[in-house]
């Protein structure tokens, strides 16, 4: 089963590629032959693209035999359907953005596809990027490779899903409050959220603007390093991307870790998180002193007010960047006979009830009257969870904590519960309010088989100390990955 | 009690569209008169996953109205949502700047009567604009040509006292708009919009009334009848022991009065907040110096120069201020110190800008340049064609595009000034209507003008008059 095609890491398809053993149209054949075997059970995908997928392959292929090629030249990804892409539809798992085919690429797909990478279709995700869980998902949930009864995660459940089962070599997700991380540690792959501002979010549908990055899903920290690099950096067309060059970040996993500080902040372990999620954690925590680093206790008083903070933030930027879903322009547009009620239905038919409870909710923090006492108190509390991780930093390099207090649940079990749901980004979502890069790397599995996920935080634009980090943990062999029981 | 007894508070909140090339937010063209949705892209189409970048001349543009007016510009300022829906209105929310305006406080300075006033303004702002709905019969359209076009809002203190006051800000501010190069500041086509904030007080009282906000005001000459009238009405309710409500209301040109909008139109929560996707606009000292270097004249100061040292009357000075390309044409007439003021400023006022009026073109397109008018006007200076043919000659320059001597010669403009021909026709007229000369020795000095017409009759017109009336008057004295 490892010597199939599609179990390849980027490292190791890109040197078979090189040396011309492999061809891209050989990888991507046996990508998109592994989603149809395994796509019914598993969701991963809303929007497959084999021919198309094929044509790129074959325009790889050549690139490659006139020696012209990036690190990414024919290697198949798969791309969360929240990314817009030229002439294939782009849901964001949402009805109301039935039939939408945009005329433009996300600045990161045209990176991607001038870097020569393949496409091979857009993932399942929580609609708009709302949830933890990819039921939230108008072509229904994705699960998990693992346990099928369990969900991937989310809201990149289906990128982190592809990336487990191997049907891709590499995936993009986002991130605006976990959704890269969580997924990537309920599927027990490679998962980071970069700096805010580090990559562009032209063409990503806004969830959450202040919030939002997008990051890499890969099979090893190596891999979403190269991924990062390909896809980073300043973009004219995004005024909130950064200017500050791109290092090579692939060049920083060095395996050297020794002197690192590594902070473990006593607010992440909580009450109630599952014990396997623990024990592992600290387990990796010895693994890195092991290897030469400090490892100390250190304080993020503020934490405990982060998701509801949070679900203010997120919310009411929500609540206006969901406002362009009017039905007047495109996608979904309900038949009405003046424009309130079209209005009215067509947000009423084409928003599934998370999106509609965010909406709401984001409406109310906004409200004159509402707006002090929430959106800027909220604001209030992102500034002081800010200056917590600065102030950690003053005695720390990285921060050590657990993805999320669980492995993943099983499909069904939080959903009629939202704010069960929320706790489940407990440990990411202040990350997002502070802007920080957050790696999710797998360090273990529980006693039912399911991944458990570290988390690693750097301070801004510290992307290169934490992949080392993590590179280092897993390298150390620590943990053996297990593949999914598929 | 009176309407005398009572006084006015006006306030006026102007839009105007920045004359950038391109739109505030994306690479559009923000011209007007293309075809419905030809000047629209992702970004002002509200596609999903787009973003703003905030066009940095339309920033320039506002840097100099804010300068004109004396404003302060802030050293950060921050964007922000305005949320409703309208179907013109493609992202659900507009654009705007709330908390941190680009520019607080500043005043423009109004001439009304013989006395100057300062109007303080509150803020300049910057936003985009909307879109269009085109309503047919039991369809809408929607044309997004204008969406994302750069605007500034200038919202004035409520220091206006009457509806000439805001008419005299109003074309001041518009002014200035042009003398900066900002904007066209043309009302009807839209592109300079203005609602008016009025109450009315007892003279002397400290306190403000209850306001009303006017819209769908799209003249000068309706800002002015709107604000009469609902001065009048806030009065005559008052008077009859009743009470203004705080309301919108919209002027109905065809009526001639203003009517309450449906409060369903208005009651609008805007949900402010501040837009992620744009970072806060920092204005460095020196950007802001580069702008102040480049500013031209404004308005007042060449008033005031006009005045000063060409000795031109308020009225006069008013009409040729009031637009930059009027100004500069009649200060190029003045080159070379040949015409004198008074001449090159009546030839302005008059000719000029008649044929300015009647083409409806730009100035520069309308007429020929000031150089060529200087040789046509130093012809009337020097007796070689008389000032009727002169503006004949004009008429015909501006058509044409022809250089002035050659419009004279082809149509024959230039004036006899022979003394011996133009002594002929005298002495021919004064042979033919004895009967008159002898009325006008008798002393009817009436007739005189009469003789003049005569001779210049029998020359086609072409004789120079002041020589007509020296041969003429030499012949009937004797």
């Amino acid at each position: 089963m490892t010597s199939e095609l599609f179990t390849l890491t980027i490292t190791e398809a890109r040197e078979r590629l090189v040396k011309r053993e492999l061809s891209a149209v050989e990888l991507t054949r046996a990508c998109l032959d592994r989603a149809a075997a395994i796509e019914s059970r598993l969701n991963a995908f809303i929007t497959l693209c084999p021919r198309e997928a094929i044509e790129q392959a074959e325009v790889a292929d050549r690139l490659i035999a006139r020696g012209n090629c990036s690190s990414l030249t024919g290697i198949p990804l798969a791309i969360k359907d929240i990314f817009a892409t030229r002439g294939v539809r782009t849901t964001c798992a949402s009805k109301i953005l039935e039939g939408f085919v945009p005329p433009y690429d996300a600045t990161v797909i045209e990176r991607l596809r001038a870097a020569g990478a393949i496409f091979l279709g857009k993932t399942n995700m929580d609609e708009f990027a709302m949830g933890s869980s990819t039921e939230n998902s108008s072509f229904g949930p994705t699960r998990n490779p693992y346990d099928l009864r369990r969900v991937a995660g989310g809201s990149s459940g289906g990128s982190a899903a592809a990336v487990a089962a191997d049907e891709c070599i590499a995936a993009l997700g986002t991130d605006t409050g976990g959704s890269i991380r969580e997924p990537a540690s309920f599927c027990g792959v490679v998962g980071l959220k970069p700096t805010y501002s580090r990559v562009s979010r032209y063409g990503v549908i806004a969830y959450a603007s202040s919030l939002d990055q997008v990051g890499p899903f890969a099979k090893t920290v190596r891999d979403a390093a190269i991924l990062l690099g390909e896809i980073a950096g300043v973009d004219p067309r995004d005024a909130t991307c950064s200017a500050r060059p791109v290092p090579d970040y692939e060049a920083a996993l060095t395996g050297k870790v020794e002197g690192i500080r590594i902070g473990v902040p006593r607010e992440f372990f909580v009450e109630g998180m599952q014990e396997d999620v623990g024990l592992a954690v600290r387990s990796a925590i010895k693994q890195f002193e092991s290897q030469g680093c400090q490892v100390r206790e250190i304080s993020l008083p503020h934490t405990q007010y982060a998701v509801a903070a949070y679900y203010l933030i997120a919310t009411a930027e929500a609540s206006a960047n969901l406002a362009r879903y009017d039905g007047i322009r495109y996608g979904l547009r309900a038949e009405a006979d003046n424009t309130l009620d079209l209005y009215n239905r067509t947000r009423d038919r084409g928003f599934g009830p998370e999106v509609k409870r965010r909406i709401m909710l984001g409406t109310f923090a906004l409200s004159a009257g509402y707006y002090d006492a929430y959106y800027r108190k909220a604001q209030k509390v992102r500034t002081l969870i800010r200056q917590d991780f600065f102030r950690a930093f003053n005695d720390c390099d990285i921060i050590l904590t657990p993805v999320a207090p669980t492995t993943a649940f099983e499909l069904g079990e939080k959903i009629a519960d939202p704010l069960q749901m929320y706790l489940s980004d407990i440990f990411t979502i202040s990350v997002n309010l502070a802007g920080l890069p957050g790696l999710s790397v797998p360090c273990g599995y529980d006693r039912k088989g399911m991944p458990i996920g570290l988390q690693l935080i750097g301070p801004p634009f510290g992307e290169e100390i934490i992949l080392r980090a993590g590179d280092a943990y897993e390298r150390s062999g620590c943990v053996q990955r297990q593949p999914p029981p598929l | 009690m009176t309407s005398s007894s009572y006084e006015a508070v006006i306030g006026l909140e102007v839009h105007t569209h920045l004359m950038t090339r391109s739109k505030l937010f994306c690479g559009c063209s923000a011209s007007f008169g293309s075809g419905p949705n030809e000047n629209v892209c992702p970004v002002c189409l509200g596609m999903p996953g787009v973003l703003p970048v905030l066009n940095q001349y339309a920033v320039e543009l506002a840097l100099r109205v804010a300068l004109a007016t004396h404003s302060e510009v802030q050293t950060r300022s921050v964007f922000a949502r305005k949320s409703y829906f309208y179907p013109d209105l493609p992202k659900g929310y507009q654009i705007s700047q709330y908390e941190l305006p680009l520019c607080k406080g500043g005043y423009i300075e109004i001439a009304n009567g013989g006395e100057s006033r300062r109007i303080r303004l509150v803020r300049i702002h910057m936003e985009e604009d909307a879109g269009k709905n085109l309503h047919e019969a039991n369809y809408s359209l929607v044309d997004f040509n204008r969406s994302g076009v750069p605007l500034v809002e200038i919202v004035s203190e409520p220091d206006i006292r009457s509806a000439a006051e805001a008419g005299a800000y109003l074309r001041e501010l518009r002014a200035i708009l042009r003398y900066v190069g900002a904007s066209e500041g043309r009302m009807e086509e839209g592109d300079f919009r203005c609602d008016v904030n009025v109450s009315v007080r007892r003279k002397g009282s400290d306190e403000l009334g209850t306001k009303t906000e006017i819209k769908n005001l799209n003249s000068f000459r309706f800002v002015e009848k709107a604000i009469t009238y609902e001065i009048g009405r806030q009065i005559e309710l008052l008077e009859a022991g009743g009470r203004v409500t705080q309301e919108t209301r919209l002027w109905d040109p065809n009526r001639e009065e203003t009517r309450p909008m449906r409060s369903k139109e208005f009651a609008h929560d805007y949900r402010y907040f501040p837009e992620p996707d744009l970072p806060p606009l920092e204005i460095d000292g020196q950007m802001l110096e580069r702008v102040r270097a480049a500013m031209p004249e404004l308005p007042a100061e060449r008033r005031r120069r006009f005045q000063r040292d060409l000795g031109l009357g308020a009225y006069e000075t008013a009409i040729l201020t009031e637009d930059r390309a009027i100004a500069d044409y009649f200060e190029a007439l003045l080159n070379g110190g040949v015409i004198g003021s008074k001449t090159a400023a009546n030839w302005t006022m008059t000719e000029v800008l008649r044929i300015v009026n009647e083409t409806g073109k730009p100035l520069e397109e309308a007429v020929p340049p000031a150089a060529e008018t200087r040789i046509l006007l130093k012809m009337v200076q020097d007796g070689v064609v008389s000032l009727n043919a002169a503006k004949n000659a004009f008429s015909v320059m501006c058509k044409s595009g022809q250089p002035a001597a050659a419009v004279v010669a082809r149509l024959g403009l230039a004036q006899v000034s022979d003394e011996a021909a133009i002594a002929a026709a005298c002495d021919e007229v004064i042979a033919a209507e004895s009967a008159k000369v002898a009325e006008y020795r008798a002393g009817r000095d009436k007739l005189f003008g009469f003789f003049v017409g005569q001779v210049m009759k029998a020359m086609g017109g072409k004789a120079n008059p002041k020589v007509v009336n020296e041969i003429l008057r030499q012949r009937l004295q004797s």
